[in-house]
């Protein structure tokens, strides 16, 4: 369902939670002998992270209208990432790429003050937010069989290949990934720059290029449905215990064990 | 999914289950629990002098102001002090404080319609004192420096200015002369290569922290139009003494009265020419006028905003307080006369960019700003009924801050006589 571009080899950062952001960078490596990676930095406009949520009355999704929006700040750190792999003179492009409806050129060109060299914008009707599936980099890496290298909470070059250190439910994991790869951006894996004025200015120069979904063959049909969103059911208030004897006594009690 | 969706707040720790103590949620990630600046429209390049590049500006400096100002707004105001320092390097390096200032020193070379979004974007700190003090720095304490100054004081005082690692202030009113700015008295003889300056000033935005004053200061005898000049001082020179001021707002700014007593400066530290200072200043403060107008926009939407937003909820006899027509038509009311207020910077700040001379209209933005600022804000705090009387709610704070608008950068009265003089209608005064 991705589009897929024919840029040839690549690698990826995406970042972990959003359905759009995908890296690319494709690597010129038995070619040079500094690699001249490009970047692909998917970025999507999504509800400002400091928003509380609220569910519709009719509950068919969150409220949208009005609300406060920005560039998700995973997306942020794949830009920054990117940012500074071009400025090691390791990459030698970054591309901005956003799905979604017009208003996803102003994500890009936040993406160009930032850094990016260029933007592509395809253009797919209806709302989204950041879903936080987990699953546009894994997806990408399958579909383009390439390696992943997700939740990476720092990027090193080596040769041909990149170093990753994954942040995972027991602590850190470092894999190696040849190129091109994927890899998706956690929290800590860089604190994003201001875009400055100076590269806001020079953004206006920078092209975005336009495209349907049609464009590359992509059917948009949804393969998923979604029924009803609600909110999470209300704590209840705990009850305090003197001792083990009781909190034992009390779960046998409400039948729990 | 349900559940992490609607409780996330960007630090739940959907990948924090490991208990590595070293790592923690980086504090920009916490939602600091206090309402959010506004959104920065698109639809902003839709106004004749704005583009997306104004538009990419705002969401910028959007995001300095919440993570970098506005979580440190209310310890500032309370602590009397901001640090200036901090903060000005901060939008220094990223390009906000020399937006039309020439690029050899640092500056971007822009319009002037690059400041005014740059003033309107400031808007949204959660207070006057702030936005206050990088006003000074970039439109009040450097016009004149940035157009009439040598080489040699654009380096050593405009180009650490705008890159953000000095902080400047602006020496004109004394303690007995504010609005007849004429009428000062601090002197600077010639001896040798220097000048001794003795005087004082009051009323010095960022005095207490600055690192250089623009000061205007009476260099020879003769007509008082022509006899002043302006010269940068350095704050660190011995025979200066500083002495805040209290204040009923601006809380975070540190106003200080400034006693000058056999200070010696370099000749070379004059700007342009000798006995212009006076006309200097005076084409100084087109721009700090219509600064102050831009940058008194967005808090008084926010108040008008967040005002309909309280009464809306807050109950009275079984219904919103917003529901009363006297609410609801009132602040549309107010909202329309923002709105006029915008147009009318908008369109002076238009002529400006083409070279047009814009006195009389920044004269009028700043009356009407002055004169609206404390209409909304006065009516506002009425709707929040005793709430609006606590230190705890934004209007009450906005209340004090810019009930300063009226009296400084040049008091309501200044700018009436100015209206009038263009207007044909001020009688001609006796010589003096």
């Amino acid at each position: 369902m991705w589009p897929i571009f024919d840029y040839g080899r690549f690698v990826s950062i995406i970042s972990s939670s959003d359905v759009y952001g995908v890296v690319w960078m494709r690597s010129l490596a038995q070619l040079h002998k500094m690699a001249n990676l490009r970047v692909l930095v998917g970025v999507k406009r999504v509800i400002d992270y400091a928003v509380k949520i609220r569910v519709k009355p009719d509950n068919s999704g969150v409220v949208t209208d009005g609300v406060k929006h920005s560039m998700n700040p995973f997306c942020e750190i794949a830009m920054e990432e990117a940012v500074r792999l071009k400025e090691k003179k390791l990459a030698k492009e970054i591309i901005a790429v956003s799905c979604g409806p017009a208003q996803a050129q102003e994500t890009i060109r936040t993406a160009l003050a930032m850094g990016a060299d260029r933007g592509i914008h395809v253009e797919v009707t209806g709302k989204s937010i950041d879903g936080d599936n987990n699953q546009t980099g894994q997806m990408t890496a399958a579909l383009l069989d390439w390696p992943q290298a997700t939740f990476a909470s720092e990027v090193t070059k080596e040769n041909d290949h990149l170093k990753v250190v994954r942040e995972i439910d027991g602590g850190l994991e470092t894999v190696k990934v040849t190129l091109p790869a994927v890899i998706t951006a956690d929290l800590r894996l860089n604190e994003p720059r201001y875009a400055t004025l100076p590269n806001i200015m020079k953004a206006k120069k920078k092209k975005i290029a336009k495209h349907k979904a049609a464009d590359f063959g992509v059917d948009l049909t949804p393969t998923l449905e979604v029924v009803g969103v609600e909110d999470p059911p209300v704590r209840q208030a705990g009850q305090k215990v003197e001792s083990t004897e009781e909190l034992v006594a009390k779960l046998k009690d409400s039948g729990v064990v | 999914m349900v559940a992490l969706l609607l409780t996330k707040t960007f630090l739940l720790p959907v990948r924090g289950r490991f208990a590595v103590s070293a790592l923690s949620y980086p504090a920009r990630c916490k939602s600091s629990g206090q309402p959010l600046t506004q959104e920065v429209s698109e639809e902003l390049s839709d106004e004749a002098i704005f583009s997306h590049e104004h538009v990419e500006l705002r969401r910028s400096l959007n995001k300095i102001i919440e993570n970098d100002i506005n979580p440190h707004v209310d310890e500032w105001e309370n602590a009397k002090i901001f640090p200036a320092h901090q903060v000005f390097k901060k939008l220094g390096d990223a390009g906000f404080l020399g937006v039309n200032r020439p690029p050899e020193y640092g500056g971007l070379g822009l319009d002037y319609s690059y400041n005014v979004a740059v003033a309107e974007e400031l808007g949204n700190i959660k207070c006057g004192a702030i936005p206050m003090a990088i006003g000074v720095q970039t439109d009040m304490a450097t016009p004149a420096l940035a157009r009439f100054g040598s080489d040699l004081v654009k380096k050593e005082f405009l180009a650490p200015s705008i890159s953000g690692d000095k902080v400047a202030c602006l020496g004109v009113s004394e303690v007995g002369a504010g609005s007849d700015v004429s009428s000062i008295k601090t002197t600077a003889k010639k001896s040798g290569g220097d000048y001794i300056i003795n005087g004082g000033k009051m009323w010095t935005t960022n005095g207490l922290q600055a690192d250089w004053m623009c000061l205007l200061a009476n260099t020879s005898d003769g007509p008082p139009h022509r006899n002043k000049s302006l010269i940068c001082l350095p704050m660190d020179l011995p025979g200066i003494e500083k002495a805040k001021i209290d204040k009923i707002g601006m809380w975070s700014s540190d106003t200080a009265q400034i006693f000058l007593e056999d200070v010696r400066v370099p000749q070379s530290y004059l700007i342009g020419d000798e006995g212009m200072g006076f006309t200097y200043q005076m084409l100084q403060f087109q721009e700090e006028r219509l600064w102050g107008a831009a940058a008194s926009i967005v808090p008084l939407d926010t108040v008008i905003k967040e005002t309909a937003d309280y009464t809306k909820q807050r109950k009275i006899f079984g219904q919103p307080l917003l529901n009363n027509q006297a609410v609801h038509f009132k602040l549309a009311e107010l909202q329309t006369e923002v709105e006029c207020l915008r147009s009318l910077i908008y369109r002076a700040t238009g002529m400006y960019i083409q070279g047009k001379d814009v006195t009389k209209l920044a004269s009028m933005a700043k009356l009407k700003g002055g004169r609206l600022a404390r209409e909304v804000t006065d009516c506002c705090l009425q709707y929040w009924g005793g709430m609006g009387y606590t230190s705890d709610v934004m209007v009450s704070r906005a209340h004090r801050d810019f009930r300063l608008l009226s009296i400084g950068g040049g008091a309501d009265e200044v700018m009436m006589s100015i209206i009038a003089k263009y207007m044909g209608t001020l009688p001609k005064l006796k010589p003096q």
